[in-house]
């Protein structure tokens, strides 16, 4: 028998969410005690931050320029490269449970593989050929709304809560910027859901049930994929007591003085001010009729109090799955890796949701990786820097692969000093939106504790705008010295190693055949 | 207001295409869409997740093989008009462009991404240009 792999996404998550990682609200002890016994990551890259991008670049090991989903609505093409594919040819048995979003969500012609499955109410559309490799596909997504499996489920089990959860989008299919809560933070509801029916709790029971049909023999790749905390912000509503808000400090991020935080955000690329303003809405990733100037100082706490008893739930539910991996006896050959896809705003700069912004807040995320006890690895933390483009060639490290040809970057080290060995020295992200005219494309490497942006012309930038933060001295990214004098040849050399690495955009690009 | 417009070049007369694109209640040759219904100027087009759109035909120009079509009675589609144009580009080759204006402007980008497969099943009937 092999080395078994657990992997475990969340969606939307901040690096400090997790109490290994120095966040001081959420209880985080099962994932905690993941790291305490692995290899924690500081400084993880997503190479896109949203979420298709970011999610293709996990199953294919791919840039996004390579991959070619350059922003949500993009699909991924069914014959893409998928290290869930090479793991089942392998002789792996293959599950992906709860988010995919591979393919549109907002799919009224049922184009895509992911959504018919749940209209057909079945796992897979071919055993002998399974979609993207994954032998057992069971999905969800944010609340009850669509076609996917959960949403199947609880209409058919729980038909009283099929409307419990926020409407995640308005009746103009815009995202809903729809106020609730006590504050009237845009996607917060006080959801009626039973704890024991909402999707988190649903991601942990269908995988439980999943591996408890293996044979005891059988080696496995499970993706669990939990849908939050992305927003809407709707933990079930007799959880709410884990966290009061009005008890939750406004975080560092958060710049409470208005003219301030107008002034550190005119010191960015100009999209940031246009989107606070209300006046540049350049993705369908946040409400479009919802101005981030409007925010106040209770609607962020209450964001962050909501968002920190969703973590806790993940943390619990990972805690069950966990308990079944150890009463089928995998536990001393298991592999867990924990991430998310990309971060949230969670109040910084005034902010919530995600965007076209290259700061700690969407860029920094969780990663462990908890390899095997059978490997003998030792515990680490690594500070170079490494993107979720490394998974796909860890999981074939892990099955005893070699790496995939199609990956692009080394599989993650397990300390500093592999880290150098292997190649870690910088990690990549880009951004790409066109929206019914409105454009923002940004490049971004991210070394020796700088990150570095360069705009791309667009609609409000130009090419040879940019971004440039020294995140040793200036951590909560204030401070933009891309047109400081005395930066120009570190911000040159970054932008020399970034163009020199970035792999060249697959064109024609592939077209947009959703808003998400 | 969401605007969109795909397009394929195939290498076939546009009389020939135009046979299936100017005739409306044959949609579902083409377009991924499951059933059509004519009766004068109104057409019913059902998609594979069950939904069904009534549509006023706007313009059926078989000299300008010019097709449009708006959607009408629906409770999420405020405007919309959508236009499939047969281009002629010599003898053995047209174009085919598929546009749509509609709001709510996000459910126009679907829309194109059904437009485009359409126009690859034309294509793939008709003759792609290499």
């Amino acid at each position: 028998m092999g080395r078994k792999i657990l992997f475990i996404t969340t969606d939307q998550q901040r690096y400090d969410a997790l109490g290994c990682n120095g966040g001081t609200i959420a209880r985080t002890p099962t994932i905690d005690a993941l790291a305490a016994r692995g290899v924690t990551f500081d400084r993880a890259h997503p190479q896109n931050v949203v979420c298709m991008p970011s999610r293709s670049t996990m199953l294919t090991g791919q840039h996004v320029a390579t991959h070619g989903v350059w922003m949500n609505g993009v699909p991924l093409p069914a014959d893409a490269p998928s290290i869930a594919a090479d793991l089942r040819r392998a002789g792996y048995s293959t599950a992906l449970i709860g988010k995919a979003h591979f393919e549109p969500l907002l799919d009224p012609f049922l184009r895509f593989t992911e959504n018919r499955l749940g209209v057909d109410r079945v796992n897979t559309d071919d055993p002998l050929d399974p979609h993207r490799g994954f032998d057992h596909m069971e999905l969800a997504t944010h609340g009850a709304a669509g076609q996917l499996h959960y949403s199947t489920w609880l209409r058919d089990h729980h038909a009283e809560h099929a409307f419990s959860y926020y409407p995640v989008l308005d009746g103009e299919l815009q995202v809903n910027a729809a106020g609730g809560g006590d504050t009237g933070a845009p996607q917060v509801k006080v959801n009626p859901i039973p704890r024991e029916w909402y999707h988190t709790e649903w991601v942990a029971d269908r995988t439980i049930a999943w591996l408890n049909a293996l044979p005891e023999d059988r080696d496995w790749f499970c993706w669990m994929s939990f849908p939050d905390p992305h927003h809407p912000w709707d933990p079930p509503a007799n959880e709410l007591h884990r966290v009061n808000w009005r008890d939750v400090d406004l975080p560092d991020g958060y710049i409470a003085d208005r003219d301030k935080r107008e002034r550190v955000l005119d010191d960015k690329l100009r999209h940031w001010r246009g989107w606070y303003d209300g006046t540049f809405v350049s993705n369908y990733e946040a409400p479009a009729k919802w101005v981030p100037a409007t925010i106040t100082d209770d609607q962020v706490r209450e964001v962050n109090a909501f968002t920190h008893v969703e973590n806790e739930l993940i943390d619990e539910a990972i805690a069950r799955v966990l308990g079944t991996i150890t009463d089928r006896g995998w536990s001393n050959d298991l592999d867990v890796l924990y991430t998310t896809d990309h971060g949230e705003f969670q109040g910084d700069f005034g902010l919530l949701f995600k965007g076209p912004y290259h700061v700690d807040a969407l860029m920094r995320l969780p990663l462990i990786w908890s390899p095997a006890p059978s490997a003998g690895v030792t515990p680490a933390r690594v500070q170079a820097p490494v993107g979720l483009v490394s998974l796909a060639a860890t999981f074939a490290d892990i099955a005893g692969l070699p790496r995939p040809t199609y990956t692009e970057a080394p599989r993650l080290p397990v300390s500093d000093a592999e880290a150098r060995t292997l190649g870690h020295e910088r990690v990549l992200t880009e951004w790409d939106s066109v929206l019914f005219g409105k454009i923002v494309r940004l490049r971004t490497i991210c070394r020796d504790n700088w990150v570095c942006t360069a705009a791309l012309d667009g609609t409000m930038n130009r090419r040879g705008e940019g971004e440039l933060y020294d995140l040793a001295n200036d951590p909560l990214q204030r401070n933009n010295l891309w047109d400081d004098a005395n930066h120009q040849a570190i911000r040159d050399d970054l932008l020399a190693d970034l163009w020199a690495n970035l792999p060249t955009t697959a064109m024609p690009l592939r077209t947009v055949d959703a808003p998400v | 207001m969401g605007s969109v417009r795909r397009h394929a070049i195939i290498t076939c007369s546009a009389a020939e295409v135009w046979t299936l694109v100017g005739a409306p209640e044959r949609l579902h040759e083409w377009f991924p869409t499951t059933e059509t219904r004519v009766e004068g100027s109104t057409r019913w087009v059902t998609l594979a997740s069950g939904i069904t759109f009534e549509e006023q035909i706007v313009t059926l120009d078989h000299d300008l093989r010019r097709f449009q079509y708006r959607i009408l009675n629906n409770p999420i589609v405020t405007e919309h008009l959508g236009t499939v144009d047969v281009i002629e580009d010599g003898p053995d080759r047209c174009i085919v462009v598929y546009s749509t204006n509609m709001e709510p402007e996000v459910l126009a980008l679907p829309i194109a991404g059904a437009a485009g497969i359409g126009l690859e099943r034309l294509a793939e009937r008709f003759g792609r240009s290499m």
